[in-house]
């Protein structure tokens, strides 16, 4: 063939002379699997959305598709739960085990459909949209692991959100059939609405041995403190209506009841206080017209005036939550939602999340019998401290009410926190809105409170050649008696320090620290040598945390460490620095010559840019102005000079 | 040739499948990781939780209610009385078991039984009395009582022990008030005895509270029990020492990371967790030592490691290890708190817990995450990681926090006992209670009263003064009539309203003559508010009047010589230092080791340690903590000599902020060229007056249990005063003129 005669001309060929029909044959045998190879490699390598877009329109799964599981009558029941379980007693703590990220695992059963014999579902609702989102936020966040073997914390996927729905024996049953259930242990049921007519219990009346429960409505005596988490009862109006958020303030109305399952002797003390106190109360009922449902649940009515729920409470400086046939009430959140200060009347409750929640900032809780002294109970508090509890509130509401993620992932956190306690979020972080800071440096280190006790200092010199004025420093400072310690920086990478024979004989140890670059910034490294704290806890923070670029903005510049230093202080102090005697001029007459640092005209232009340049990287200026000097007592005083403690200040 | 190449190209086709075979292969089990993937599968076990696509039901059916059905429900005060019947005994609760009529009625009073005679008393709990005797709660009346103290001794229920009161349960009985233990508060520092040391106190407290040193979770009844510190009878009664961190070093790692010293117990409960310790020590950075030696027969039960434990323990000394470690390991002994709890706290030692089921001292007001490591027994292993993986900035903070914590309710028994007491009035009355915040930063709880609470969700103290409102109020204390027209009184008013941060001056009329006409107040620029003094009693100057509207106030005497430039100045150096005394006559305290009592000198000196409130500003709070906080004996004492009251307000500044108070610019002999000239009848004249404050320095630093004063050798001065500049370009130029 020429075709092949051409080839071959050409030297050693890819494709080596044979017969035709071979030829064909490997050619289509090698291009398919280097087609196969690349098609591979796309889908290998290709950005993974396209596998996900693809795998969204097959995900189309349904809760019909759970495997059904029948139960046998005689099938185990588990123990009603031991009141005196705690952490140490009835969680299995090896499971979590040490852990770098200090996180607990949590494993989340496959959904299973739980049948009597007769094939009776032992829930009458299966599994609702609440559950569902609740596990599913859970799935999606970091406590997540599908590997049973290696999970702390178990979740059942039955659904016990609400005790109505469920038939409490076979519920128990299908508790105690899960693969792990182990007596209940590190298992957690999570469940709103508990107890039922005619006594309504205020736990979960399923049997559940040693699990947790994250319950909404529990009492002081069946809380199990330390062990069960209290939380919200869901308002699933969180999800449907949005209330933007109002500044705090005083309101229309001063009290706003708009619960509509009150005990007639409640509702009756309510209107006697309404009857006392006029217009400052709204009394709010359901509207008498509209038939029950979802429409109805939007709308309440007083004398035939209908006004439209939730919204409402906006309207209001406080709301009253009042224990219905159970205490944990969904108001409470539609309350918060609204930036309205709840007036929680429910004797025993324990409020949601109160094991790192404080209350106090956020509500007013009063006893039952106090419902007639309610007025008088909240007129009698400041205006300011309203407004900081409505801002409260809302902002409880935002971070651990307005959704079931949010409710979980907050029930989760808070048993984290019980496993690996010194990785606990303090309770300040739970209870203080996060304020808008500056990102790096958190004040938690910083100590006001402890003035130190030891004496005396460290002096760090910079120098970077001046000797023979550095000498001069050196031998008028070593004259103070609570000089501990004179540290000098060396920052002259070009010449050595002068021999240790002709340095100043002091009293102190002298240490030089020879620096590796002439950094301006070299001036405030929290060395190992200091070991006083006057000057070593802000070198500390300047070196590690100072924030954005200032820092190499500095040593690029040789210009503004003091004014860096100042930024940083100010900012976490929020005072101003303290000027020390009348003194304005720190310099030696000869640095005055052109290589002193500070006196160059350029660098004082320099130091304009600074301040804008640091107070746009703080987001502030922090820096403050007062008019004030600190002198030592007796300063200027007619008074014999040889008797001062600071005879020579203002001499000089 | 030919076969070479055929070979060739059969190789690198192979290759090539083989690469596919492994790509491909690798991506099965990499997809079974992935989620959606292995969703398309169909239904497996061990999968997250499926995006559901169904419509789903509510849990809870919207616009369904239980009102009918809960309206047939009995009355929701039946219900009360029927819940406080059943929960009695381990189910007490403030709703069941404590009667709240007595304490809303007159306030948190707090009764202690007569002592009885022949009955012994320990000392620990003698202090315990005494510092309730000599609070602010203490009434000598039951029938004010809110809450009963017995007077008989509690604190040890170890039969065993010498301390042990007998036949506790009839003599309980017959306590005429006693009312089956409501309103009651029993302390408790020992409870069971060898072998098992149950938490039974060996007599029916029937619905007492508890204020118990060791208590378990499982026994504490919360919001109802008090857990409080175990402490030795050595616990100071008042003040107390300061805890020992005097500077922090940075990084704050001391010499051991870990230490523990204590007996091991051979027989009886409680040594579990100790016997294991000798796993974790490593005889450099952790050292975990424990001794056999204890009771008297202790080498017949002595085991195989007793010898080698013992001699280990010998060699190091427990003062050095606490000194110079970051953590100390505080494991339950016989019960689940120890002395070693209280040593490393105030040793600004870390404790590192390990006892389970302890309920912690206060757990109820503080967070101790914040200053302790809470570590659990069964992880023992575990804890030297653990205490190593903490990051310095959390060591350096929690580091702190233990000398607070320290300082503020554990050095002395007073502390400890005040602040259960505390604890139990801000559950009674609930509405007004601290929040956390108040409890867990400087100065703490104790310091924190009522009208401090209104404003909590600032923050803690220090942030209450942050933004101070920038306006002050001035109280001028009148004694003497006014006469004439030229009296200082009258230019002090016209020279304080000047100043552009004047908002209101308020005149306090302590004076026995009736209220002088309205016109013979000057005319000012600011309201002029005169009070007629309640009683006409020295202490009437620092009431928390409600028309202080601002935070700060200037506190005058009526013959203080001030003027207007003076005073601002005063309260722009106030507005930088909020939470101290700032102002001008300045005092100092020494200790006069001659008579080895506390001294007082009004002389020039080189510091000085108070400044007397005739001329100072300070924030309102004072008033409130000077009203609320000092006991009636103290201010009874300043009410009687009619003197004082401003030493007793530089003591109380002081022990709240630990700090002196700020002198400004000297205006040389403020009141003593006064005196002789125009008020007769002025105090400071009297030579009795000097020596009566003598006598009050060593009376109030009694009470306070140390000397809070703190010497300053500074004074504030405007940034150019006396400077050599022309005086046009001083802003306070006439303080210099004077």
């Amino acid at each position: 063939m020429y075709a092949s005669g051409k080839y071959s001309s050409r030297g050693p060929a890819l494709i080596p002379r044979m017969k035709t029909k071979h030829r064909i044959y490997y050619i289509t045998l090698f291009s398919v699997v280097l087609l196969g190879l690349i098609a591979t490699g796309m889908f290998q390598f290709w950005p993974h959305s396209i596998e996900s877009a693809a795998d969204w329109t097959l995900d189309k799964r349904s809760v019909h598709d759970a495997p059904l599981v029948h139960l046998p009558v005689s099938s185990p029941i588990p123990e009603r739960g031991d009141l005196s379980c705690r952490m140490h007693t009835c969680f299995d703590v090896y499971r979590c085990g040490y852990n770098p990220k200090n996180k607990i695992k949590v494993y989340i059963y496959p959904l299973q459909k739980f049948v009597d014999e007769l094939g009776v579902p032992i829930s009458s609702t299966g599994l609702s949209r609440e559950y569902n989102d609740l596990l599913s936020a859970i799935s999606d966040s970091d406590f997540y692991t599908d590997d049973v073997t290696r999970a702390c914390l178990f979740i059942p996927s039955t659904d016990v959100l609400n005790q109505n729905s469920l038939r409490i024996r076979e519920t128990a049953q299908a508790l105690a059939m899960l693969p792990r259930w182990d007596k209940g242990m590190n298992h957690l049921l999570f469940n709103m609405l508990p107890g039922g007519p005619p006594d309504y219990n205020t736990a979960l009346d399923v049997p559940r041995d040693r699990a947790l429960l994250a319950g909404g409505g529990f009492s002081t005596w069946t809380y199990r403190q330390g062990y069960d988490v209290s939380i919200p009862v869901y308002s699933p109006l969180s999800a449907d209506v949005e209330l933007p958020e109002r500044q705090p303030g005083p309101r229309r109305y001063f009290i706003l009841s708009s619960q509509t399952a009150i005990h007639r002797e409640y509702r009756a003390e309510l209107e006697r206080l309404k009857e006392e106190n006029g217009e400052a109360l709204l009394l709010l009922d359901k509207c008498s017209n509209l038939s029950q449902g979802a429409a109805s649940a939007r709308k309440r009515c007083c004398k035939g005036q209908v006004y439209d729920y939730p919204h409402i409470l906006q309207e209001s400086s406080f709301c009253v939550v009042l224990r219905g046939a159970r205490l944990g009430q969904a108001a409470l959140s539609d309350v918060l939602q609204a930036g309205c200060v709840p007036v929680i009347l429910a004797d025993s409750y324990i409020l949601p999340f109160s094991e790192v929640l404080d209350w106090k900032r956020a509500s007013v809780v009063i006893p039952e019998e106090k419902l007639s002294e309610m007025y008088t109970i909240l007129k009698n508090i400041p205006h300011r401290q309203v407004e900081e509890m409505q801002r409260q509130a809302r902002w409880f509401w935002e971070a651990y009410f307005s959704s079931m993620k949010a409710i979980g992932l907050t029930t989760l956190q808070i048993i984290n926190d019980r496993i690996y306690p010194y990785a606990a979020r303090t309770y300040e972080q739970w209870n203080n809105p996060p304020v808008v800071k500056w990102s790096s440096v958190n004040s938690p280190l910083f100590l006001p409170l402890i003035p130190p006790r030891a004496p005396g200092f460290t002096a760090v010199v910079l120098t970077y050649d001046r000797v023979e004025s550095l000498f001069r420093v050196i031998t008028e400072i070593s004259k103070v008696p609570s000089l501990a310690k004179l540290l000098v920086v060396w920052n002259n990478q070009n010449k050595s320090p002068p021999e240790e024979s002709l340095w100043p004989k002091i009293g102190v140890p002298l240490k030089v620290v020879r620096t590796k670059e002439n950094k301006l910034s070299n001036r405030f490294f929290p060395y190992d040598e200091i070991e006083t704290e006057a000057v070593l806890y802000f070198n500390y923070l300047y070196t590690y945390k100072m924030p954005g670029d200032i820092k190499n903005w500095v040593d690029a510049h040789m210009n503004c460490e003091d004014i860096a230093m100042n930024f940083l202080v100010a900012n976490i102090t929020g005072k101003a620095p303290i000027k020390v005697t009348p003194r304005k001029k720190f310099k030696c007459p000869e640095c005055t010559a052109i290589d002193g640092l500070s006196l160059d005209q350029t660098h004082m232009v320099e130091r304009s840019e600074c301040i804008n340049k640091f107070a746009s990287v703080f987001g502030t200026m922090p820096l403050k102005v007062v008019e004030h000097r600190a002198d030592p007592v007796l300063y200027k005083d007619d008074f014999p000079e040889k008797l001062k403690s600071f005879p020579n200040i203002g001499s000089l | 040739m030919q076969a070479k190449k055929r070979y060739l190209i059969l190789l690198s086709a192979g290759a090539c499948l083989l690469l596919l075979s492994y790509l491909g292969g690798v991506q099965l089990p990499a997809a079974s990781r992935s989620r959606h993937d292995r969703s398309r599968t169909g239904y497996r076990p061990d999968q997250p939780w499926p995006h559901f696509s169904d419509p789903l039901h509510l849990f809870s059916p919207v616009g369904h209610t239980d009102t009918e059905e809960y309206n047939l429900h009995i009355s929701p005060r039946q219900k009360r009385d029927g819940t406080a019947s059943v929960y009695k005994g381990k189910r007490c609760r403030v709703d069941s078991c404590f009667d709240f009529a007595p304490c809303q009625r007159n306030g948190f009073k707090v009764y202690v039984y007569p002592q009885q005679k022949g009955e012994k008393i320990s000392e620990s709990y003698q202090n315990i009395l005494s510092t309730i005797e000599g609070s602010r709660f203490y009434t000598s009346d039951p029938g004010q009582a809110c809450l009963f103290i017995l007077s008989l001794d509690t604190l040890d229920r170890d039969q065993l022990s010498p301390q042990y009161v007998h036949n506790l349960k009839t003599k309980v009985q017959s306590l005429p008030l006693w009312n089956d233990g409501r309103n009651h508060l029993i302390f408790n520092l020992y409870s069971g005895t060898w072998p098992d040391y149950t938490e039974d106190l060996g007599f029916d407290i029937g619905q007492a509270m508890l204020a118990k040193a060791s208590i378990s979770t499982e026994n504490f009844r919360p919001n109802f029990d008090v857990s409080i510190p175990l402490f030795s009878k050595e616990h100071a009664r008042t003040g107390g020492d300061r805890g020992f961190l005097k500077y922090n070093a940075i990084p704050p790692l001391r010499k051991y990371v870990l230490v523990f010293k204590g007996k091991r117990y051979l027989t009886g409960i409680g040594s579990d967790t100790r016997n294991a310790l000798h796993h974790v020590h490593n005889a450099e950075d952790v050292v975990l030592l424990t001794t056999c030696k204890h009771g008297k027969d202790w080498q017949k039960h002595k085991d195989a490691r007793c010898d080698k434990d013992n001699a280990e323990y010998d060699k190091y000394d427990y003062k050095e290890m606490l000194h110079n470690s970051t953590f100390c390991l505080v494991p339950r002994g016989r019960r689940l708190g120890s002395f070693r709890f209280l040593e490393a706290l105030q040793a600004a030692c870390v404790p590192v817990m390990l006892s389970n089921g302890w309920e912690l001292p206060f757990s109820e007001i503080i967070d101790w995450n914040t200053a302790a490591v809470i570590g659990d027994e069964r992880l023992l292993l575990q804890i030297p990681t653990t205490v190593r993986s903490i990051h310095h900035d959390k060591i350096l903070s929690l580091r702190q926090q233990t000398q607070f914590l320290w300082e503020a309710y554990f050095s002395s028994v007073e502390k400890i006992v005040l602040t259960t007491l505390e604890i139990i009035q801000d559950r009674v009355l609930e509405h007004g209670s601290r929040s956390s915040l108040l409890w867990n930063s400087h100065p703490g709880g104790l310091f924190a009263l009522q009208p401090l609470v209104t404003n909590s969700h600032l923050g803690g103290f220090e942030k209450l003064c942050i933004k101070p409102y920038p306006k002050f109020t001035a109280v001028i204390h009148a004694v003497s009539p006014l006469v004439s027209q030229s009296q200082p009184i009258l230019k002090l008013l016209v020279a304080v309203a000047k100043s552009q941060y004047c908002a209101q001056i308020i005149v306090l009329w302590n004076c026995d003559k009736p209220l002088p006409a309205k016109h013979r107040w000057p005319a000012t620029s600011v309201p002029v508010i005169v009070i007629e003094g309640e009683n006409k009693v020295m202490s009437s100057r620092f009431l928390p009047y409600e028309t202080i509207v601002t935070d700060a106030v200037l506190s005058l005497d009526e013959d203080t010589v001030l003027s207007t430039t003076e005073v601002d100045f005063a309260f722009t150096v106030w507005q930088s230092f909020p939470e101290r005394i700032v102002g001008y006559p300045a005092r100092s305290h020494f200790w006069d080791s001659n008579k080895e009592r506390w001294g007082y000198t009004s002389k020039w000196t080189n510091d000085y340690s108070m400044v007397l409130t005739g001329a100072a500003i300070y924030h309102r709070y004072y008033h409130h903590l000077y009203t609320n906080y000092l006991p009636t004996s103290l201010k009874g004492m300043v009410d009687q000599l009619a003197n004082c009251e401003d030493i007793l307000m530089n003591f109380l500044v002081s022990a709240v902020t630990k700090l002196p108070p700020i002198k400004v610019t000297q205006k040389k002999q403020y009141k003593e060229t006064m005196m002789g000239q125009s008020s007769r009848a002025s105090r400071w004249a009297d030579p009795d007056h000097f020596a009566q404050r003598q006598t009050c320095m060593n009376k109030f630093a009694s009470w306070f249990g140390a000397m809070p004063l703190v010497h300053s050798q500074m004074r504030l001065d405007p940034i150019l005063f006396k400077d050599q500049v022309s005086i046009l370009r001083k802003k306070y130029r006439d303080i210099e003129r004077l």
